[in-house]
Protein backbone atom coordinates (compact mmCIF):
# COMPACT_ATOMS: atom_id res chain seq x y z
CA UNK A 1 0.00 0.00 0.00
CA UNK A 2 2.89 2.58 0.86
CA UNK A 3 5.14 1.34 -2.30
CA UNK A 4 1.68 2.20 -4.76
CA UNK A 5 1.45 5.54 -2.72
CA UNK A 6 4.96 5.96 -3.25
CA UNK A 7 4.75 5.24 -7.04
CA UNK A 8 1.28 7.15 -7.04
CA UNK A 9 3.74 10.85 -5.62
CA UNK A 10 6.19 10.24 -7.76
CA UNK A 11 4.16 10.11 -10.89
CA UNK A 12 2.55 12.85 -9.86
CA UNK A 13 5.41 15.14 -9.76
CA UNK A 14 6.72 13.37 -12.77
CA UNK A 15 3.81 14.45 -14.73
CA UNK A 16 3.66 18.28 -13.20
CA UNK A 17 7.41 18.93 -13.97
CA UNK A 18 6.91 17.88 -17.47
CA UNK A 19 3.80 19.46 -17.87
CA UNK A 20 5.32 22.38 -16.84
CA UNK A 21 7.52 22.18 -19.91
CA UNK A 22 4.59 21.36 -21.79
CA UNK A 23 3.12 24.27 -21.11
CA UNK A 24 5.61 26.87 -21.58
CA UNK A 25 6.67 25.20 -24.98
CA UNK A 26 3.02 25.50 -26.19
CA UNK A 27 2.92 29.36 -25.13
CA UNK A 28 6.54 29.20 -27.23
CA UNK A 29 5.27 28.29 -30.17
CA UNK A 30 2.42 30.22 -29.93
CA UNK A 31 3.94 32.93 -29.98
CA UNK A 32 6.22 31.93 -32.72
CA UNK A 33 2.85 31.31 -34.94
CA UNK A 34 1.61 35.24 -33.71
CA UNK A 35 4.74 36.48 -35.22
CA UNK A 36 4.47 34.69 -38.11
CA UNK A 37 0.95 35.65 -38.94
CA UNK A 38 2.54 39.21 -38.75
CA UNK A 39 4.85 38.35 -41.40
CA UNK A 40 2.55 37.15 -43.29
CA UNK A 41 0.33 40.13 -43.19
CA UNK A 42 3.16 42.44 -43.55
CA UNK A 43 4.28 40.65 -46.93
CA UNK A 44 0.33 40.48 -47.94
CA UNK A 45 0.18 44.54 -47.63
CA UNK A 46 3.26 44.34 -50.04
CA UNK A 47 1.48 42.50 -52.47
CA UNK A 48 -1.56 44.38 -52.27
CA UNK A 49 0.41 47.50 -53.17
CA UNK A 50 1.56 46.02 -56.25
CA UNK A 51 -1.64 46.45 -58.39
CA UNK A 52 -1.91 50.27 -57.30
CA UNK A 53 1.81 51.02 -58.51
CA UNK A 54 1.30 49.15 -61.41
CA UNK A 55 -1.66 50.71 -62.33
CA UNK A 56 -0.17 54.64 -61.44
CA UNK A 57 2.80 53.30 -63.64
CA UNK A 58 0.92 52.10 -66.45
CA UNK A 59 -0.97 55.57 -66.80
CA UNK A 60 2.77 57.12 -67.99
CA UNK A 61 3.22 56.73 -71.74
CA UNK A 62 5.49 54.10 -73.15
CA UNK A 63 6.29 52.71 -69.95
CA UNK A 64 8.53 49.93 -70.26
CA UNK A 65 6.49 47.06 -70.36
CA UNK A 66 8.88 44.41 -69.24
CA UNK A 67 9.48 45.56 -66.13
CA UNK A 68 5.90 45.79 -65.73
CA UNK A 69 5.32 41.83 -66.43
CA UNK A 70 7.84 41.39 -64.50
CA UNK A 71 6.45 42.73 -61.43
CA UNK A 72 3.08 40.98 -61.81
CA UNK A 73 4.52 37.78 -62.64
CA UNK A 74 6.66 37.92 -59.20
CA UNK A 75 3.52 39.07 -57.16
CA UNK A 76 1.48 35.99 -58.68
CA UNK A 77 4.12 33.37 -57.74
CA UNK A 78 4.67 34.98 -54.23
CA UNK A 79 1.22 34.99 -52.82
CA UNK A 80 1.10 31.57 -54.30
CA UNK A 81 3.56 30.43 -51.78
CA UNK A 82 2.08 29.52 -48.51
CA UNK A 83 3.55 28.44 -45.11
CA UNK A 84 2.37 25.43 -43.14
CA UNK A 85 2.21 27.96 -39.83
CA UNK A 86 2.14 24.64 -37.71
CA UNK A 87 5.27 23.87 -39.16
CA UNK A 88 7.59 26.70 -40.33
CA UNK A 89 10.56 24.72 -41.16
CA UNK A 90 14.05 26.08 -42.34
CA UNK A 91 13.03 24.51 -45.63
CA UNK A 92 9.73 26.21 -46.01
CA UNK A 93 11.05 29.71 -44.56
CA UNK A 94 13.49 29.48 -47.27
CA UNK A 95 11.29 28.76 -49.91
CA UNK A 96 8.58 31.50 -49.19
CA UNK A 97 11.50 34.14 -48.60
CA UNK A 98 13.09 33.08 -51.99
CA UNK A 99 9.91 33.59 -53.70
CA UNK A 100 9.26 37.48 -51.76
CA UNK A 101 12.82 38.35 -52.75
CA UNK A 102 11.95 37.83 -56.61
CA UNK A 103 8.81 40.35 -55.95
CA UNK A 104 11.01 42.85 -54.10
CA UNK A 105 13.80 42.50 -56.77
CA UNK A 106 11.88 43.10 -59.73
CA UNK A 107 9.83 46.08 -57.92
CA UNK A 108 13.46 47.61 -57.03
CA UNK A 109 14.05 47.50 -60.69
CA UNK A 110 10.61 48.75 -61.63
CA UNK A 111 11.68 51.99 -59.58
CA UNK A 112 14.93 52.22 -60.70
CA UNK A 113 13.37 52.41 -64.14
CA UNK A 114 10.73 55.12 -62.86
CA UNK A 115 13.68 57.44 -62.69
CA UNK A 116 13.99 57.98 -66.46
CA UNK A 117 10.48 59.43 -66.53
CA UNK A 118 10.58 63.01 -64.61
CA UNK A 119 6.47 63.53 -64.65
CA UNK A 120 6.18 60.41 -63.00
CA UNK A 121 8.66 60.98 -60.33
CA UNK A 122 6.97 64.37 -59.46
CA UNK A 123 3.66 63.21 -59.06
CA UNK A 124 1.97 63.56 -55.75
CA UNK A 125 0.49 60.02 -56.06
CA UNK A 126 3.46 58.70 -57.14
CA UNK A 127 5.72 59.78 -53.82
CA UNK A 128 2.98 58.64 -51.92
CA UNK A 129 2.93 55.16 -52.93
CA UNK A 130 6.54 54.82 -52.79
CA UNK A 131 6.45 56.17 -49.47
CA UNK A 132 3.72 53.49 -48.44
CA UNK A 133 5.99 50.74 -50.19
CA UNK A 134 8.87 52.29 -47.85
CA UNK A 135 6.66 52.12 -45.08
CA UNK A 136 5.45 48.09 -46.20
CA UNK A 137 9.27 47.48 -46.07
CA UNK A 138 10.26 48.59 -42.88
CA UNK A 139 7.43 46.87 -41.66
CA UNK A 140 8.29 43.74 -43.03
CA UNK A 141 11.94 44.14 -41.32
CA UNK A 142 10.11 45.28 -38.34
CA UNK A 143 8.32 42.08 -38.50
CA UNK A 144 10.54 39.49 -39.40
CA UNK A 145 12.90 40.78 -36.85
CA UNK A 146 10.59 40.02 -34.23
CA UNK A 147 9.65 36.61 -36.03
CA UNK A 148 13.49 35.57 -35.27
CA UNK A 149 13.19 36.71 -31.49
CA UNK A 150 10.32 34.89 -31.01
CA UNK A 151 11.91 31.69 -32.70
CA UNK A 152 15.28 32.13 -31.20
CA UNK A 153 13.57 31.94 -27.78
CA UNK A 154 11.35 29.16 -28.52
CA UNK A 155 13.91 27.28 -30.01
CA UNK A 156 16.06 27.81 -27.19
CA UNK A 157 13.77 26.61 -24.83
CA UNK A 158 13.35 23.28 -26.67
CA UNK A 159 16.94 22.49 -26.52
CA UNK A 160 17.62 23.45 -23.02
CA UNK A 161 18.12 20.26 -20.93
CA UNK A 162 14.53 18.82 -19.15
CA UNK A 163 12.56 20.60 -21.68
CA UNK A 164 14.46 18.75 -24.60
CA UNK A 165 12.80 15.58 -22.73
CA UNK A 166 9.54 16.76 -23.44
CA UNK A 167 10.01 18.48 -26.88
CA UNK A 168 11.30 15.13 -28.00
CA UNK A 169 8.18 13.10 -26.32
CA UNK A 170 5.57 15.76 -27.75
CA UNK A 171 7.51 16.26 -30.91
CA UNK A 172 7.84 19.86 -30.98
CA UNK A 173 10.82 20.56 -33.57
CA UNK A 174 12.87 23.66 -34.20
CA UNK A 175 11.47 26.48 -36.66
CA UNK A 176 13.28 28.10 -39.29
CA UNK A 177 14.68 31.55 -39.29
CA UNK A 178 14.91 34.31 -41.73
CA UNK A 179 18.25 34.79 -43.22
CA UNK A 180 19.64 38.22 -44.16
CA UNK A 181 21.00 38.31 -47.31
CA UNK A 182 23.91 40.59 -48.73
CA UNK A 183 22.37 44.13 -49.27
CA UNK A 184 18.42 42.47 -48.46
CA UNK A 185 18.29 44.96 -45.47
CA UNK A 186 17.73 48.10 -47.28
CA UNK A 187 14.38 48.68 -48.92
CA UNK A 188 14.37 49.16 -52.55
CA UNK A 189 14.41 53.06 -52.40
CA UNK A 190 14.71 55.89 -54.80
CA UNK A 191 16.35 58.77 -54.16
CA UNK A 192 14.65 62.04 -54.90
CA UNK B 1 53.03 52.55 -6.79
CA UNK B 2 49.64 50.43 -7.06
CA UNK B 3 51.39 47.65 -5.73
CA UNK B 4 53.40 49.28 -2.96
CA UNK B 5 50.06 50.53 -1.57
CA UNK B 6 48.10 47.50 -1.57
CA UNK B 7 51.00 45.66 1.14
CA UNK B 8 49.78 48.37 3.20
CA UNK B 9 46.02 47.63 3.46
CA UNK B 10 45.39 44.99 6.43
CA UNK B 11 45.16 41.28 5.29
CA UNK B 12 41.75 40.87 6.39
CA UNK B 13 40.63 42.56 3.44
CA UNK B 14 41.77 40.43 1.19
CA UNK B 15 40.14 37.23 3.02
CA UNK B 16 38.16 34.67 1.56
CA UNK B 17 34.96 36.22 2.07
CA UNK B 18 35.67 39.78 1.02
CA UNK B 19 36.62 38.42 -2.21
CA UNK B 20 33.75 36.32 -2.28
CA UNK B 21 31.34 38.84 -1.75
CA UNK B 22 33.25 41.41 -4.19
CA UNK B 23 32.87 38.70 -6.99
CA UNK B 24 29.17 37.94 -5.92
CA UNK B 25 28.83 41.98 -6.41
CA UNK B 26 30.50 42.46 -9.78
CA UNK B 27 28.50 38.84 -11.66
CA UNK B 28 24.87 40.31 -10.06
CA UNK B 29 26.03 43.88 -11.62
CA UNK B 30 27.02 42.40 -14.81
CA UNK B 31 23.79 40.19 -15.05
CA UNK B 32 21.87 43.19 -14.36
CA UNK B 33 23.39 45.46 -17.12
CA UNK B 34 23.64 42.52 -19.59
CA UNK B 35 20.05 43.21 -20.46
CA UNK B 36 20.05 46.58 -21.13
CA UNK B 37 23.12 46.27 -23.27
CA UNK B 38 22.38 43.82 -25.79
CA UNK B 39 18.78 44.36 -26.48
CA UNK B 40 19.18 46.22 -29.44
CA UNK B 41 22.17 46.51 -32.26
CA UNK B 42 20.93 50.20 -33.09
CA UNK B 43 22.26 52.45 -30.25
CA UNK B 44 19.36 53.96 -29.18
CA UNK B 45 19.60 56.66 -26.51
CA UNK B 46 18.22 55.66 -23.05
CA UNK B 47 14.75 56.71 -22.25
CA UNK B 48 14.72 60.59 -20.50
CA UNK B 49 14.41 59.93 -17.08
CA UNK B 50 12.47 62.07 -15.74
CA UNK B 51 9.98 61.51 -18.95
CA UNK B 52 9.58 63.37 -21.62
CA UNK B 53 8.62 64.01 -24.58
CA UNK B 54 10.65 66.35 -26.59
CA UNK B 55 14.58 65.08 -26.08
CA UNK B 56 16.86 67.44 -28.17
CA UNK B 57 19.78 65.49 -27.97
CA UNK B 58 21.35 67.43 -30.86
CA UNK B 59 20.43 71.34 -29.37
CA UNK B 60 18.33 72.04 -32.75
CA UNK B 61 15.90 73.88 -30.39
CA UNK B 62 15.87 76.93 -27.95
CA UNK B 63 14.91 75.53 -24.69
CA UNK B 64 12.42 78.17 -24.61
CA UNK B 65 11.34 76.34 -27.94
CA UNK B 66 11.71 72.69 -26.47
CA UNK B 67 9.56 73.64 -23.31
CA UNK B 68 6.68 75.28 -25.23
CA UNK B 69 6.02 72.29 -27.38
CA UNK B 70 6.93 70.03 -24.82
CA UNK B 71 3.96 71.41 -22.89
CA UNK B 72 1.91 71.53 -25.94
CA UNK B 73 2.76 68.35 -26.26
CA UNK B 74 2.00 67.29 -22.93
CA UNK B 75 -1.47 68.81 -22.54
CA UNK B 76 -2.32 66.90 -25.74
CA UNK B 77 -1.90 63.69 -24.06
CA UNK B 78 -3.77 64.48 -21.05
CA UNK B 79 -6.89 65.15 -23.84
CA UNK B 80 -6.01 62.53 -26.38
CA UNK B 81 -3.53 60.13 -24.44
CA UNK B 82 -1.80 60.16 -27.60
CA UNK B 83 1.57 60.46 -27.17
CA UNK B 84 3.71 62.59 -29.62
CA UNK B 85 7.04 62.23 -29.29
CA UNK B 86 9.75 64.61 -30.85
CA UNK B 87 13.48 63.30 -30.67
CA UNK B 88 16.13 65.18 -31.92
CA UNK B 89 19.32 63.42 -32.33
CA UNK B 90 22.79 64.08 -34.05
CA UNK B 91 23.47 61.46 -36.33
CA UNK B 92 21.85 57.81 -37.55
CA UNK B 93 25.22 56.37 -37.65
CA UNK B 94 24.76 54.74 -40.56
CA UNK B 95 21.03 53.11 -39.32
CA UNK B 96 18.55 53.16 -41.26
CA UNK B 97 16.32 56.13 -40.51
CA UNK B 98 12.78 53.82 -40.34
CA UNK B 99 14.44 51.27 -38.65
CA UNK B 100 15.68 53.91 -35.57
CA UNK B 101 13.00 55.17 -35.12
CA UNK B 102 11.21 52.13 -34.90
CA UNK B 103 13.08 50.29 -32.63
CA UNK B 104 13.07 53.51 -30.72
CA UNK B 105 9.06 53.57 -30.51
CA UNK B 106 9.72 49.49 -29.38
CA UNK B 107 12.00 50.25 -26.56
CA UNK B 108 10.78 53.42 -25.35
CA UNK B 109 7.13 52.56 -25.25
CA UNK B 110 5.90 55.13 -26.90
CA UNK B 111 2.17 55.47 -26.59
CA UNK B 112 -0.69 53.82 -24.72
CA UNK B 113 -0.17 50.02 -24.01
CA UNK B 114 -3.28 49.15 -24.99
CA UNK B 115 -3.67 51.22 -28.00
CA UNK B 116 -0.45 51.71 -29.50
CA UNK B 117 -1.18 55.42 -29.95
CA UNK B 118 2.22 56.74 -30.40
CA UNK B 119 3.66 58.90 -32.94
CA UNK B 120 7.53 59.56 -33.30
CA UNK B 121 9.39 62.76 -35.03
CA UNK B 122 12.74 61.86 -35.68
CA UNK B 123 15.13 64.06 -36.61
CA UNK B 124 18.79 63.46 -37.31
CA UNK B 125 20.30 66.84 -37.52
CA UNK B 126 24.10 66.28 -39.19
CA UNK B 127 22.32 63.48 -41.70
CA UNK B 128 19.53 66.24 -42.67
CA UNK B 129 16.61 63.46 -42.54
CA UNK B 130 13.60 62.94 -40.86
CA UNK B 131 10.95 59.76 -40.44
CA UNK B 132 7.83 60.47 -38.93
CA UNK B 133 6.90 57.20 -37.27
CA UNK B 134 3.30 55.69 -35.98
CA UNK B 135 2.45 53.32 -33.45
CA UNK B 136 -0.15 50.28 -34.65
CA UNK B 137 -2.67 52.02 -33.34
CA UNK B 138 -2.25 56.04 -35.53
CA UNK B 139 -1.86 54.09 -38.65
CA UNK B 140 -5.44 53.99 -39.76
CA UNK B 141 -5.92 57.49 -39.13
CA UNK B 142 -1.95 58.97 -40.14
CA UNK B 143 -1.40 55.81 -43.12
CA UNK B 144 2.52 56.65 -44.18
CA UNK B 145 0.95 58.05 -47.43
CA UNK B 146 0.28 61.20 -45.11
CA UNK B 147 3.21 61.07 -42.99
CA UNK B 148 5.15 61.75 -46.68
CA UNK B 149 2.96 64.50 -47.42
CA UNK B 150 3.50 65.74 -43.55
CA UNK B 151 7.37 65.65 -43.90
CA UNK B 152 7.86 66.39 -47.28
CA UNK B 153 5.43 69.55 -47.98
CA UNK B 154 5.11 70.68 -44.31
CA UNK B 155 8.26 70.21 -42.59
CA UNK B 156 10.64 70.09 -45.22
CA UNK B 157 10.18 73.69 -47.05
CA UNK B 158 10.46 74.86 -42.76
CA UNK B 159 13.73 72.84 -42.48
CA UNK B 160 15.23 74.30 -45.09
CA UNK B 161 14.63 77.44 -43.76
CA UNK B 162 16.29 76.60 -40.58
CA UNK B 163 13.31 77.03 -38.87
CA UNK B 164 13.10 74.23 -37.03
CA UNK B 165 10.71 75.15 -34.34
CA UNK B 166 8.73 76.25 -36.96
CA UNK B 167 8.58 73.30 -38.81
CA UNK B 168 7.93 70.82 -35.70
CA UNK B 169 5.41 73.08 -35.07
CA UNK B 170 3.84 72.69 -38.43
CA UNK B 171 4.10 68.90 -38.43
CA UNK B 172 2.21 68.84 -35.21
CA UNK B 173 -0.37 70.84 -35.97
CA UNK B 174 -1.23 68.68 -39.25
CA UNK B 175 -0.44 65.28 -36.84
CA UNK B 176 -3.14 66.56 -34.93
CA UNK B 177 -5.84 67.22 -37.25
CA UNK B 178 -5.26 64.01 -38.78
CA UNK B 179 -5.95 62.20 -35.55
CA UNK B 180 -8.84 64.74 -34.56
CA UNK B 181 -11.52 62.43 -32.86
CA UNK B 182 -9.73 59.44 -32.70
CA UNK B 183 -8.86 58.92 -29.17
CA UNK B 184 -9.56 60.36 -26.43
CA UNK B 185 -8.66 60.18 -22.45
CA UNK B 186 -10.78 57.45 -20.91
CA UNK B 187 -8.42 57.76 -17.81
CA UNK B 188 -7.53 60.45 -16.55
CA UNK B 189 -3.92 60.77 -15.28
CA UNK B 190 -3.45 61.08 -11.44
CA UNK B 191 0.06 61.94 -11.88
CA UNK B 192 1.36 58.47 -10.86
CA UNK B 193 2.34 59.83 -7.59
CA UNK B 194 0.00 58.24 -5.27
CA UNK B 195 0.87 54.96 -7.36
CA UNK B 196 4.74 55.46 -6.69
CA UNK B 197 3.74 56.15 -2.85
CA UNK B 198 1.96 52.72 -2.52
CA UNK B 199 4.83 50.81 -4.00
CA UNK B 200 7.15 52.52 -1.52
CA UNK B 201 4.90 51.95 1.73
CA UNK B 202 4.64 48.29 0.58
CA UNK B 203 8.57 47.88 0.08
CA UNK B 204 9.22 49.52 3.79
CA UNK B 205 6.43 47.26 5.09
CA UNK B 206 8.37 44.09 3.43
CA UNK B 207 11.69 44.92 4.88
CA UNK B 208 10.53 44.92 8.26
CA UNK B 209 8.57 42.16 7.92
CA UNK B 210 11.55 40.63 6.37
CA UNK B 211 13.74 41.94 9.56
CA UNK B 212 11.72 41.20 12.34
CA UNK B 213 11.13 37.50 10.98
CA UNK B 214 14.69 37.34 10.48
CA UNK B 215 15.46 38.73 14.19
CA UNK B 216 12.33 37.20 16.11
CA UNK B 217 12.44 33.96 14.47
CA UNK B 218 16.11 33.25 15.44
CA UNK B 219 17.48 33.92 18.60
CA UNK B 220 20.93 32.82 17.97
CA UNK B 221 21.53 35.49 15.15
CA UNK B 222 22.76 38.73 15.82
CA UNK B 223 21.06 41.44 14.43
CA UNK B 224 24.41 43.04 12.89
CA UNK B 225 24.38 39.54 10.58
CA UNK B 226 21.05 39.86 8.96
CA UNK B 227 21.77 43.65 8.81
CA UNK B 228 24.80 42.69 6.46
CA UNK B 229 22.37 41.31 3.84
CA UNK B 230 20.59 44.39 3.79
CA UNK B 231 22.66 45.72 1.00
CA UNK B 232 22.39 42.84 -0.89
CA UNK B 233 18.61 42.82 -0.72
CA UNK B 234 18.26 46.29 -1.61
CA UNK B 235 20.44 46.03 -4.70
CA UNK B 236 18.38 43.05 -6.00
CA UNK B 237 15.90 44.89 -5.75
CA UNK B 238 17.42 48.32 -7.46
CA UNK B 239 18.76 46.35 -10.10
CA UNK B 240 15.49 43.94 -11.18
CA UNK B 241 13.53 47.20 -11.00
CA UNK B 242 16.26 48.70 -13.30
CA UNK B 243 15.95 46.08 -15.66
CA UNK B 244 11.92 45.28 -15.95
CA UNK B 245 11.88 49.14 -17.06
CA UNK B 246 12.11 48.15 -20.55
CA UNK B 247 8.81 46.79 -20.34
CA UNK B 248 6.71 50.32 -20.77
CA UNK B 249 6.08 50.74 -17.06
CA UNK B 250 5.44 54.24 -15.95
CA UNK B 251 7.78 56.14 -13.15
CA UNK B 252 5.66 59.68 -12.91
CA UNK B 253 8.22 62.29 -11.96
CA UNK B 254 8.67 66.06 -12.39
CA UNK B 255 6.42 67.85 -14.63
CA UNK B 256 3.47 67.41 -16.38
CA UNK B 257 4.55 63.91 -18.66
CA UNK B 258 3.73 61.07 -16.45
CA UNK B 259 5.49 58.87 -18.38
CA UNK B 260 5.47 56.59 -21.60
CA UNK B 261 2.93 53.61 -21.45
CA UNK B 262 3.98 51.19 -23.46
CA UNK B 263 2.67 51.62 -26.56
CA UNK B 264 4.58 49.57 -29.59
CA UNK B 265 5.09 50.28 -33.23
CA UNK B 266 4.79 47.72 -36.17
CA UNK B 267 7.00 49.91 -38.33
CA UNK B 268 4.30 52.55 -39.89
CA UNK B 269 5.68 55.95 -41.11
CA UNK B 270 7.64 57.90 -43.62
CA UNK B 271 10.51 60.39 -43.69
CA UNK B 272 12.15 62.66 -46.04
CA UNK B 273 15.82 64.56 -46.13
CA UNK B 274 16.15 68.62 -46.35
Amino acid sequence: MKSIFRLLSIMIIAASLSSCGYNSMVEKREAVSREWANVESAYQRRADLVPNLVNTVKGQANFEQQTLTQVIEARAKATSVQVDASKLSEEDIQKFQAAQNELKGSLSRLLVTVEQYPDLKANQGFIELQAQLEGTENRINTERNRFNESVNDYNAYISQFPAVLTAKMFGFTPKGYFQAEPGSEKAPTVKF
Amino acid sequence: MISVKANRIPRAIYSWTGLKQAWTLLCVLLISLWGTVSAQDIKLPARPNPPRLVNDYAGMLSSADADALESRLVQYEKETSTQIAVVIITTLDGADRAQYATELMHEWGIGQKDKDNGVLLLVAKEDRTMFLGTGRGVEGALPDAICKRITEYTIKPKFKEGDYAGGINAGIDDIQSALKGEFKNDEPQDDGSGFNVGWIVLAVIVIILFFSFFSGGNNGRTYSSAGSSLPWFLLGALSSGGGSSSDGDSWGGGGGFGGFGGGDSGGGGAGSSW
